[in-house]
């Protein structure tokens, strides 16, 4: 599913994963300096930070692979490449 | 934020958890992006082809994850977590042998007949094999009760929200289903697809940390399992075959034929293969190979789906420090139900923000099923009934018009059946047994169909009927003369689950035996007017030339390999 001109579904996945990962690992680090007055099983793991932080990454990856226009943009480099290598002499011709 | 706000305004005093800001704006990120997504897609989506079928241009990794995630909706994943706290792990043999058989089955035998044939739906497909009475049997039948199914669920939602986030039941009930029909009705298929995979992630990332950080409190699985047996001497519920060998040994009542014949044979590769919410999917890919290896890549997921679903129930057993009872006992006594093992196991570990991501999963799973009923109904009613019956040849437009009411419908009609149900729970019972009655017999029509030539449209018609007619018959004699449960299940001690799936098995057997026989007593279809349909006269692709790696049945025979070796390892 992507067609020259639309978004991917990759792409919002990306965008969503990254503010998610903004607010969760946000609220985490802010959680270091302030704890919260109800606490959880195992909460000194900071999962919250370490979670975030891994959605921001997974984000950041998927917004960058699938960002708008940029698959066309490589499939058409390609393309470019495919046809200067078609139009190349061939070494072992004549 | 004016969401938000309304949750907070029809937030109850008595609750499960408590959220904290964080979490609402996470919850209300969730459902702007669902949105934005239907009115992005809206003008993408012209066609009939481009509503019904999502243009025919999904890849298989979309719709493979597309085809799991509309199965992962409705009460899955606390409904088989509480099942994992009350049987242990025996819950796993509906994603392992209830599912992973059926799925790479669907993929490898039954998916190239489906594809090239290029029927839009599993009624039509019954159109093309055997004509209109068929299709009109199975169209009609599961139109109704997709909405119905769909209503009960939605109301299932909207009563967990209540228990667990103290939310207004009916704020629950027309927020969540309104956001599925907008999105639905302007992009499609298309947009429940891609919402799908969305929630299939949603889900995933927002589930996996409570194994997660369960497995570290109890120091892994040995740790997990000695706990359990501290916390529940004598049981075993860490062992998913070892128990089977009666229908006495096992929490369950079952025997392993029935977990192997019944939900393994007939009911998973029933639901699996034929009904349509699930198959419409995969129908969606862009070519043969994307539609053979979607099932496949969804199958891999479904293995895994126990580490966020059944694990958190095994982990409530180990480290939860009340026990948990029948949603009855939980009533009268003010204790906790075993359908609450899940948010108790969220509000164990997780904290604001993780929170929040958490009930999204929960919610992003019941509206992915949602999803997945109102546009199944959509297409059968449109395709199937509307335009079967009652007009034949108008435009594109107008079926894609029809299309989008019928959403809209299908969603009004599930929130009906969902006040229904308030007023009158033992629907519930009713209509999800009526579900049953017609997906074991369809299984048998359409397999015949697909695999043997001889099958006539008279055999394949009057088989159908005979199943059908023959479960909803055993249902009712067991409900009449419960004795008649030895017959029915094999055993006085067997319980529902096990009645279940001894009757998908005779009904099964029912309308194969009939189809065959009436097969042979009529004249069959010329094999010219079979090409496209059937083993035999079909012409089916060869993927000799591509690499090994690339071939449908090389990752099949990958997944089944992990298939049993994860029966072997927990046996």
């Amino acid at each position: 599913m992507h067609g020259d001109e639309r978004i991917s579904i990759w792409f919002f996945i990306g965008g969503v994963l990254l503010i998610y990962g903004i607010l969760i690992c946000g609220t985490g680090v802010y959680e270091l300096w302030n704890p919260p007055g109800q606490k959880v099983v195992l909460g000194e793991l900071h999962a919250s930070v370490w979670w975030g932080a891994l959605l921001i990454v997974l984000g950041a990856v998927y917004c960058w692979q699938f960002f708008p226009g940029r698959r066309q943009k490589r499939a058409e480099e390609a393309a470019k490449t495919a046809a200067a290598k078609a139009t190349e002499p061939s070494r072992d011709a004549g | 934020m004016d969401c938000a706000a309304a949750f907070l305004l029809f937030a109850a005093p008595s609750r499960l958890l408590s959220l904290a800001p964080v979490d609402l704006v996470i919850i209300v990120i969730y459902f702007a992006v669902v949105l934005a997504i239907g009115f992005y897609l809206k003008r993408l989506t012209r066609t009939g082809e481009d509503f019904f079928m999502a243009g025919r241009e999904m890849t298989a990794w979309i719709a493979g994850l597309s085809f799991l995630s509309a199965n992962l909706g409705s009460l899955e994943l606390m409904g088989w977590a509480a099942a994992s706290y009350q049987y242990g792990i025996l819950a796993t043999h509906w994603y392992w042998i209830g599912a992973i058989p059926a799925m790479l089955f669907l993929g490898i035998v039954m998916m190239p007949f489906y594809y090239i044939s290029k029927t839009h739906s599993v009624p039509g497909y019954l159109k093309l094999r055997y004509g209109e009475s068929s299709r009109a049997l199975a169209g009609v039948s599961f139109a109704f009760m997709t909405v119905l199914m769909s209503g009960i669920n939605m109301y299932a939602m909207a009563l967990v929200m209540k228990v667990v986030l103290g939310w207004d039941i009916h704020f629950s009930i027309w927020v969540s289903s309104l956001t599925v029909a907008i999105y639905v009705a302007l992009g499609g298929l298309r947009s429940a697809i891609f919402n799908e995979v969305l929630q299939f992630m949603l889900i995933w990332l927002g589930a996996l940390l409570v194994p997660i950080i369960g497995l570290i409190e109890t120091g892994g699985w040995k740790g997990m399992q000695a706990r359990i047996l501290q916390n529940f001497p004598g049981g075993d519920y860490t062992h998913a075959w070892r128990t089977l060998g009666s229908f006495t040994d096992n929490p369950m009542g079952i025997h392993w034929t029935g977990i192997v014949l019944g939900l393994g044979w007939v009911i998973s590769f029933g639901y699996w293969n034929t009904d349509f919410l699930v198959v419409q999917r995969v129908l969606a890919a862009k070519d043969l190979r994307a539609a053979r290896l979607a099932p496949i890549i969804g199958a891999a997921f479904k293995m895994m789906v126990p580490f966020i679903v059944i694990l958190p129930g095994l982990l409530g057993l180990a480290v939860l420090p009340m026990k948990l009872v029948g949603e009855g006992q939980a009533v009268a006594t003010g204790g906790h139900s075993y359908n609450e093992v899940l948010p108790l196991m969220l509000a164990r570990y997780m904290g604001p923000g993780l929170l929040g991501l958490g009930i999204t999963a929960l919610i992003a799973g019941f509206m992915s099923g949602m999803a997945g009923n109102v546009s199944a109904f959509a297409t059968v009613w449109t395709y199937d009934i509307y335009r079967a019956f009652f007009r034949k040849d108008a435009s594109d437009a107008h079926y894609v018009r029809m299309g989008r009411w019928c959403t809209v419908l299908g969603v009004l009609i599930s929130i009906g059946t969902a006040y229904l149900v308030m007023q009158f729970l033992s629907i519930m019972d009713y209509v999800q047994a009526l579900f049953s009655f017609f997906i074991a017999p369809l299984f048998g029509t359409v397999l015949l169909g697909m695999l043997w030539k001889r099958t006539t449209p008279a055999g394949g018609f009057w088989g159908l009927l005979a199943g059908t007619a023959s479960s909803i018959g055993m249902w009712l004699w067991v409900k009449l003369d419960p004795s008649a449960l030895a017959y029915v299940a094999l055993s006085h001690n067997a319980r529902d689950m096990a009645e279940n799936m001894y009757r998908a098995l005779w009904c099964w057997i029912v309308c194969v035996t009939v189809t065959v026989v009436v097969s042979l007593l009529t004249r069959p279809k010329p094999e010219s007017e079979l090409a496209g349909l059937v083993y035999g006269c079909t012409a089916i692709p060869s993927e000799r030339h591509l690499a090994l790696w690339r071939r449908p049945i090389f990752w099949a025979a990958v997944v089944i390999t992990g298939f049993f070796a994860l029966n072997l390892i927990f046996w």
